[in-house]
């Protein structure tokens, strides 16, 4: 009558045996670390040992251990004190050659990483490191695309002698081309169709125009961005984004940086171990972005003073105050058309950028510098301050927009994707080849979230949390063994059980642990508790209705399951929902809840149930049973 | 095993819960109308994740003179600015609300400055203070964060409803539900008045004690309709077998849970103190409504439950209908 098939028996130990392997790794300590990677052209190699010694033998921190391996160098630290220095230090000693990063490096033996056992990712919150939540400015990404087919429609039709009167964007975002002479109006439309839909980019992700509608009327053309066009183009701005951001953060050196979409304007970036904000922000923030523009002839002062700015062109201001210069309103390359910006000398030995534009700007660059040997061209740099003013007690958002012209240079000869860029200084070239070899934002994006949590106070909070939930189950454990003696032990076992359990399947599936999460750790206890006390009262009672002690175990098994089902059902449909709708920390406290729930129908129905036949199963009669 | 078998409950309770039923009710309703006039015209002390803002948690070398902080930092212009102790006494939470030239949400170099700022000001002779956190939230986060609590508080509710109406009875779906939105409620009540910063970890533990509180109320339903089932009783009789029954499960739990959490309170730090508050305040009502709400709703007026109600439709009468 108290039987338990075999199978289960198997089941059970090979739950536990794989428990037990994947909760293993968290028992390892992280050692705090500095990884050094290699920049193009240089190497891992004895002389970066060497090097690597000597920096830190000046700065005075004694390194655990230093792992070379084929793309990296590791340096292990004993703390994290020594870890901020020794990463001052080697940056410093480094330079532009190596990329210098802050880890957490594993300790886990090589035995148990093969087996694909790893510790639980921890949130920020008990780590340390920066959380940044920006907004993503969609209605800039669509007015510059939209900017960018205009530009494009007055070349279009400037190349292929199409006379217009002219070309003008509409408030919802269609472009009316208005011809002056009506039987062009076929011809037009073909050529804007063919080059508006080849307009591509250096990602070659980007809308390729190819969703435009066009429709004639006597003589004009509308040329309409349809619903999905315009969704596509918000949604690939965040995606460009994403990666801006992703080459970045690889330009400041964090390990493991999360750079997450959220809803459909949000991007979360994380950056563990980064303390200092400020760098992290400027560049993560900068939403700076260059346009090489042709300058147009004439005297731009003079332009100015009179009023009679040529149709083509615009006046910007130079760097440095230097006066006001006129540029051409079409835009040779821009930004999001650069494949590649690095430092390099010019003909004179001065710092200049060289510069790599994919293939359609470089056909653009081509055909204009073919055309205009001799002439000055310049590169526009555009940054966008964002400001607050009040107005009327209430907050107003605005961009500030500051557009400078770098002075302008004389196109030498002609060139095509490959350029230089000179008149700069050392500095001043060094940002500007950062800045361009990270690419630029499809779209502003402002700051609305930062969170700083400091080194000390993330372990701190590792140590509360692990102290509260060893509390919590020594109170369990404590009064369960007092209470029902023999079945408190089989609870005891089977919460401890649990415990194990819950770690190995957050472990496993590289779930979060946040603070939070170890209070739903210790609720995950209370939850147990409930399932565990249902049984052992339902047995009580049976011995109580003068049921035989091995029948009374198996009734109070069956009929507390029932309950036990019920009652974990609505907390779990809780937790889904908290999980579903919940951001952050309440994501992190929802997902060990609903494991918690799952593992502890587990272990309090099977497990315990199983354990219980063991001691009490059998042929034998049995008097009483100590619950 | 000579240790004698402990028992908290006596296991032959008979408490005449549903004669006290009218007292009880009265009670749980009286403090459910207090919470909603403690919400209404205290409202929350509601933390930076809902209302945007600056935080910044300050470490000290030997505890600081509140009061001396204060004053410094309305010296130094931030008048408005909450200063509390925090977790240890050396830790201070320091609070603020955006300026209008400073800690806005556009200003990316701002709150950076304000964190510096509190830390210069905060900062006394021959008692530094380091920053520990700093956090910034704009104020949109903060109305969608409030949303969304909100969505996730109705997907529950409905989640409930339709689930225990279809695995027991829609009576007792109707009584869990209020009962349990009656003890969130007044957990709500209570950091409404109490003025304790009501902030997002809260929200989670009003959300657990509303899975805690329903866990509790189901063992007893699924009780109640195992009794009805087996025994010839009057419905007033079975409930209060019932909750006599379960009684010392019900109470054992609780205990138990509320000992865990408890050490949550105790070693959890000042993060997690106002979550494992709500819980602790959740389970004691959530229980207490258990034994002496739930039950006694389902004999009042439209949610007075029969045998009718549980006994399991009889087949055959599905076949008579089909006949023609």
């Amino acid at each position: 009558m108290l039987e338990f098939p075999r199978w289960k028996y198997v089941l059970i130990l090979i739950v536990v045996l794989a428990s037990a392997l994947y909760a293993l790794p968290n028992l390892y300590p992280q050692d705090p670390s500095v990884q050094i990677t290699a920049n193009r052209g240089f190497a891992i190699d004895a002389a970066l040992r060497g090097r690597v010694d000597a920096a830190l033998k000046d700065a005075g921190v004694q390194a655990k251990e230093v792992d070379t391996e084929a793309a990296s160098m590791l340096v292990r630290l004993p703390s994290l004190d020594a870890q901020t220095t020794a990463n001052d230090a080697l940056r410093k000693a480094l330079g532009d050659d190596y990329l210098v990063a802050l880890s957490l490096a594993s300790t886990v033996p090589d035995w148990l990483g093969t087996t694909g056992a790893r510790p639980m990712v921890q949130g920020l919150d008990l780590q340390g490191g920066v959380h940044f939540v920006l907004q993503v400015d969609q209605k800039a990404a669509l007015d510059k695309r939209v900017d960018g087919y205009l530009e494009d429609t007055r070349v279009t039709l400037r190349d292929k002698r199409i006379r217009y009167t002219s070309v003008e964007r509409r408030p919802n975002n269609s472009i009316v081309v208005t011809l002056a002479d009506g039987e062009d109006v076929a011809a037009a439309q073909q050529a804007l169709a063919q080059t508006l839909s080849s307009r591509g980019n250096n990602a070659g992700t980007l809308a390729t125009g190819s969703g435009l509608t066009y429709q004639a009327t006597g003589q004009q053309i509308t040329i309409g961005l349809p619903q999905a066009e315009l969704e596509q183009i918000a949604s690939e701005a965040i995606e460009q984004n994403l990666t801006t951001l992703r080459n970045r953060i690889n330009e400041i050196g964090v390990a493991e940086p999360i750079i997450q979409r959220q809803g459909d304007d949000r991007v979360v970036v994380q950056l563990p171990g980064v303390q200092d904000t400020a760098e992290a922000k400027r560049l993560i923030g900068a939403t700076a972005t260059l346009e090489f523009r042709a300058v147009v002839e004439g005297n731009a002062a003079d332009a100015v003073a009179s009023g009679r700015i040529p149709p083509e062109a615009k006046v910007y201001q130079l760097r440095d105050n230097a006066g006001p210069v006129l540029l051409n309103k079409r835009v040779l390359a821009s930004g999001d058309e650069m494949v590649n910006a690095r430092v390099g000398v010019d003909n004179n030995g001065l710092p200049a950028v060289d510069v790599t534009l994919n293939n359609i700007a470089g056909q653009r660059m081509f055909d204009y510098t073919s055309a205009n040997v001799g002439k000055l061209m310049s590169v526009v740099y555009i940054e966008r301050v964002p400001t607050v003013t009040m107005v009327d007690g209430k907050e107003v958002r605005s961009v500030r927009v500051r557009e400078e012209a770098l002075s302008p240079t004389r196109i030498a000869g002609v060139f095509g994707k490959n350029f230089q860029t000179t008149g700069l200084e050392k500095t001043e070239a060094d940002n500007l080849a950062k800045l361009l070899r990270a690419g630029s934002l499809a779209a502003p994006m402002d700051f609305i979230e930062e969170r700083v949590v400091g080194p000390s106070l993330g372990k701190e909070n590792v140590e509360r949390g692990t102290k509260a939930v060893v509390f919590s189950f020594i109170f369990a454990l404590a009064f369960f063994l007092v209470y029902y003696r023999m079945f408190g032990l089989i609870t005891c076992i089977a919460l401890l059980l649990n415990l194990v359990m819950v770690v190995a399947v957050m472990s496993l599936f590289g779930a979060t642990m946040t603070l939070p999460g170890f209070a739903g750790l210790a609720l995950t206890i209370g939850m147990s508790v409930d399932a565990n006390v249902l049984i052992n009262e339902r047995i009580r009672e049976e011995l109580r209705a003068g049921v035989p002690p091995q029948a009374a175990i198996a009734t109070g098994y069956d009929k507390a399951s029932g309950t036990i089902f019920d009652s974990n059902m609505t907390a779990l449909l809780a937790g889904v929902a908290l999980y579903a709708f919940g951001t952050g920390p309440l994501k992190g406290f929802a997902v060990t809840m609903v494991i918690g729930i799952l593992t502890s129908v587990f272990t309090a129905v099977t497990v315990s149930r199983g354990i219980a036949t063991l001691i009490y199963g059998g042929r034998r009669k049995i008097k009483s049973i100590a619950i | 095993m000579s240790l004698f078998p402990l028992r908290l409950i006596p296991h032959t309770t008979n408490f005449n819960f549903m004669r006290v039923r009218w007292v009880s009710i009265g009670i749980a309703a009286l403090l459910a109308i207090a919470a909603i006039g403690a919400i209404a015209f205290k409202s929350f002390n509601f933390a930076l994740d809902f209302t945007g803002g600056t935080v910044v948690e300050l470490r000290f070398q030997t505890p600081p003179d509140v009061d001396a902080v204060r004053e410094r930092l309305q010296a130094g212009g931030y008048g408005s600015a909450q200063v509390q102790t925090f977790g240890t006494g050396s830790d201070l939470l320091v609070r603020l609300q955006p300026r209008e030239d400073a800690g806005t949400a556009a200003d990316a170099e701002a709150s950076n400055r304000t964190a510096a700022d509190v830390l210069r000001l905060a900062s006394s002779e021959g008692n530094a203070a380091t920053v520990m956190r700093s956090e910034f939230v704009g104020p949109q986060v903060g109305k969608e964060l409030a949303l969304n609590g909100l969505y996730t508080l109705l997907f529950v509710v409905v989640g409930f409803l339709i689930y225990i109406a279809v695995r027991f009875e829609w009576k007792f779906a109707v009584s869990a539900i209020v009962t349990t939105l009656a003890d969130v409620l007044i957990v709500a009540g209570f950091f409404a008045a109490s003025g304790i910063e009501f902030d997002l970890t809260i929200l989670a533990g009003l959300l657990s004690v509303m899975g805690f509180s329903i866990n509790d109320k189901i063992v007893v339903f699924d009780r109640v309709r195992e009794n009805f089932r087996n025994l010839r009783a009057e419905p007033m009789e079975i409930l209060n077998r019932s909750i006599n029954q379960t009684l010392s499960r019900t109470i054992i739990t609780s205990f138990v849970a509320f000992l865990t959490v408890f050490a949550l309170y105790l070693y959890g730090g000042g993060s997690l103190e106002g979550m494992a508050l709500s819980q602790m305040i959740g389970i004691v009502l959530g229980t207490v409504s258990s034994i002496f709400v739930a039950c006694p709703l389902l004999t009042i007026g439209f949610l007075t439950v029969t045998k009718q109600d549980l006994m399991p439709k009889a087949k055959d009468e599905a076949l008579l209908a089909r006949r023609p």
